[in-house]
């Protein structure tokens, strides 16, 4: 069975985000690290793999520039087979639309990919729309939210899974091949082994360009996106207030802050 | 000269660092106000092969330099000093001594164990009367045939409760010179006559064992021999400059740890107006932090980078120990006073850096034992002779070599 992750390199959750006068985004000195949201789908993959006795290849793919070979080395550290960076300059400027239409053109190219995860979203842009997009494109079922994979028949040719909803869960079986959205509970994704980190930093990472993956240069970067960014600022910075509260009892100290949390709405 | 990590390095830090991150900061103060050793942190260390880091792949280690080694012990001891304490005594004054003194059955036996983080161990040379004068220690042992009868206390032992095997120093010739009669003997736990116990009451370092071992009448097999007869002295000091190598980079990580809480509390705080960074005797402090973590590395870099070329460095890695443990105290009382009120508590982590830092100026050769090293270097009044086994260098081919 051919798995397919696809993986975003983001600045590091600790970094500190500017925007300049001109909208131009800054992450500063902060590492490029993969988007932790995929870590559960690698990890997915792996699992996924280990269940079916090895008998699974793990192939880690990343739409970006030079930055991208970092999601790309942590997944291969993780214990993933392989990894291949889908990068043109002709990609710059490209939004979900145009990222969707790269990916689902490089899985294509592949051939025999019955499994597509994905991170629930990327933690710098946060739309969350490229798995049900590339899902689209290739005629896979989509299945996103996914907390647990309940059963994977290859040979049927069928997954179920449990879907986390605001509403609870909803188990949902589809047709392989699908696309599974997962995100944060579905599993507690591993370190890099150090033997991992070997092969992560000797291996060869192929880049598959415009015209490797059949690409219609309509279709991608600036020219193949529908969103146009008008103006990018930064949001007001929060303002909020604390009060502690302080009462001979825990219990008195309970009443009163419920009573607080009533009174302003929140429960 | 070349000052850039490679990308392996990088990855072993970033991962390393989630580690102590994610599975030891969370319940550190739970575990050092309990004194209770934090088991499952060593268990996760072995799991994840940490605790066999610069051991070659078939004595069942993970194959990486020793640069790695002291990456790794800066970014456990920026979290908090035991781990590294285990690195020190596990990995660099025990594994690595039978790396570099053992025979090929003794690193079959015992170090592929010891490298998976199956069975752990300890450094048994400090006794209640000889610390920093390791040539008057007093436990002995007596050759029976093809036995040792070993008797004694080790005293100030890490893991002497958790470990399985200790790496023991004990006299078996009473006529010969101090130095010369000593030998180093690999101690079971399931030993016949021993007994181990933690010290309680310690200043710091309270989520790690420290501990004694009594030896009474211990039966050691001849094959537990580590070396040869009177040869324990330089097997001791050798195996210090890996256990001192493993300090002053994790030193260098205890200093970091102080200047990433001082300054996030410096842009936190306000007095007079202004956020207490703006304050200038407050940049003081820190700009001291930032200069002493960066000496401190460059320092440890050397001498990781002089093991992997199989080059002596006892004198650098003396220097490495030495600055870096009085820097991280230093730095780890800037810090408190920094943090004013607060930093008195233990609602912030910088009381548990300075009450953990100042082990480290004592253990593994007090700071003025390393003054008298660098001064007797300096003078001419000390060489290094060549050993009759070298800590052999690194070669990553070899290392990583399955069988």
């Amino acid at each position: 069975m051919h798995i397919v992750v696809c993986t975003k390199q983001t600045p590091d959750s600790a970094a500190k985000l500017t925007v300049d006068a001109a909208g131009n985004v800054s992450w500063g000195d902060s590492p490029i690290v993969i988007n932790p949201w995929d870590e559960y789908a690698v990890e997915e993959a792996l699992l996924i793999k280990e269940r079916l006795g090895g008998n699974a290849k793990v192939t880690v793919i990343s739409m970006g520039p030079e930055a991208a070979l970092e999601a790309l080395k942590h997944a291969i550290a993780m214990g993933a087979d392989e990894g291949i960076r889908i990068w043109d300059p002709a990609f710059e400027g490209s939004d979900t639309l145009a990222t969707s239409y790269v990916l689902a053109k490089a899985i294509e190219k592949m051939g025999d990919v019955q499994l597509v995860l994905f991170g629930k979203s990327a933690i710098d842009s946060q739309t969350g729309q490229v798995p049900v997009e590339v899902a689209r494109r290739l005629g896979f079922s989509p299945l996103t939210y996914v907390i647990k994979i309940a059963e994977l028949d290859p040979a049927g040719k069928s997954i179920t899974v449990e879907r986390l909803l605001e509403q609870g869960r909803q188990v949902v079986k589809a047709p392989l091949p699908a696309v599974v959205g997962t995100i944060k509970g579905i599993n507690e994704p591993r370190y890099p082994s150090f033997m991992g980190i070997r092969k992560a930093t000797r291996a060869q990472y192929p880049v598959w360009s415009a015209a490797d993956i059949g690409a219609d240069p309509a279709k991608v970067g600036a020219a193949g996106s529908g969103v146009r960014w008008t103006r990018i600022f930064p949001p007001p910075a929060r303002e909020g207030k604390a009060e502690i509260i302080q009462a001979e009892t825990v219990e008195e100290t309970v009443r009163i802050l419920v009573d607080k949390l009533m009174a302003e709405k929140v429960i | 000269m070349d000052f850039s990590l490679t990308p392996e390095h990088e990855m072993v830090v970033r991962m390393v660092r989630d580690f102590a991150e994610k599975e030891v900061a969370p319940y550190i103060k739970e575990y050092d106000r309990a004194h209770k050793p934090f088991v499952r942190a060593i268990e996760r260390m072995a799991e994840l092969g940490i605790l066999g880091i610069c051991i070659p792949v078939r004595y069942g280690g993970q194959g990486m330099d020793y640069i790695s080694l002291g990456l790794a012990c800066e970014e456990l001891e920026r979290v908090d000093t035991f781990l590294r304490v285990v690195m020190s005594v596990h990995v660099a004054l025990n594994s690595l001594g039978i790396f570099q003194w053992g025979t090929e059955e003794q690193k079959r036996k015992f170090l592929v164990p010891q490298a998976r983080g199956e069975r752990w161990a300890a450094f048994g040379l400090t006794e209640p009367g000889a610390g920093s004068d390791v040539a008057a220690i007093s436990a002995t042992a007596r050759r029976e045939r093809d036995v040792y009868i070993l008797n004694g206390e080790k005293m100030w032992i890490s893991m002497a409760s958790l470990a399985h095997n200790f790496l023991v120093f004990a006299r078996t010739d009473p006529k010969a010179p101090p130095h010369q009669g000593i030998t180093a003997f690999i101690v079971e736990r399931e030993m016949k006559g021993v007994t181990t116990g933690d010290i309680h009451g310690k200043m710091g370092i309270r989520a790690g064992s420290t501990g004694w071992i009594a030896m009474n009448d211990v039966e050691v097999p001849e094959e537990n021999r580590l070396g040869e007869e009177g040869e324990g002295f330089k097997i001791a000091m050798s195996c210090l400059d890996n256990g001192r190598y493993t300090i002053g980079a994790g030193a260098t990580g205890l200093i970091r740890a102080c200047l990433e809480a001082s300054v996030k509390y410096a842009h936190e705080r306000r007095t007079f107006g202004r956020p207490i960074a703006e304050h200038q005797l407050v940049q003081q402090m820190i700009a001291r932090m930032k200069r002493d973590y960066e000496i401190g590395r460059l320092l440890y870099l050397r001498a990781g980078w002089l093991k992997n070329q199989g080059i002596r460095n006892t004198w650098q890695t003396s220097l490495a120990k030495w600055f870096a443990t009085e820097a991280s105290f230093a730095a780890a009382s800037d810090a408190v006073q920094i943090h004013g009120a607060y930093g008195y508590s233990d609602e912030y982590d910088v009381e548990r850096f300075l009450r953990n830092a100042k082990g480290a100026c004592i253990y593994e050769g007090t700071s003025q034992i390393h003054e008298l090293i660098q001064a007797q270097y300096v003078l001419g009044y000390r060489q290094d002779k060549p050993l009759r086994c070298e800590l052999p260098p690194y070669d990553p081919e070899e290392w990583q070599r399955e069988a």
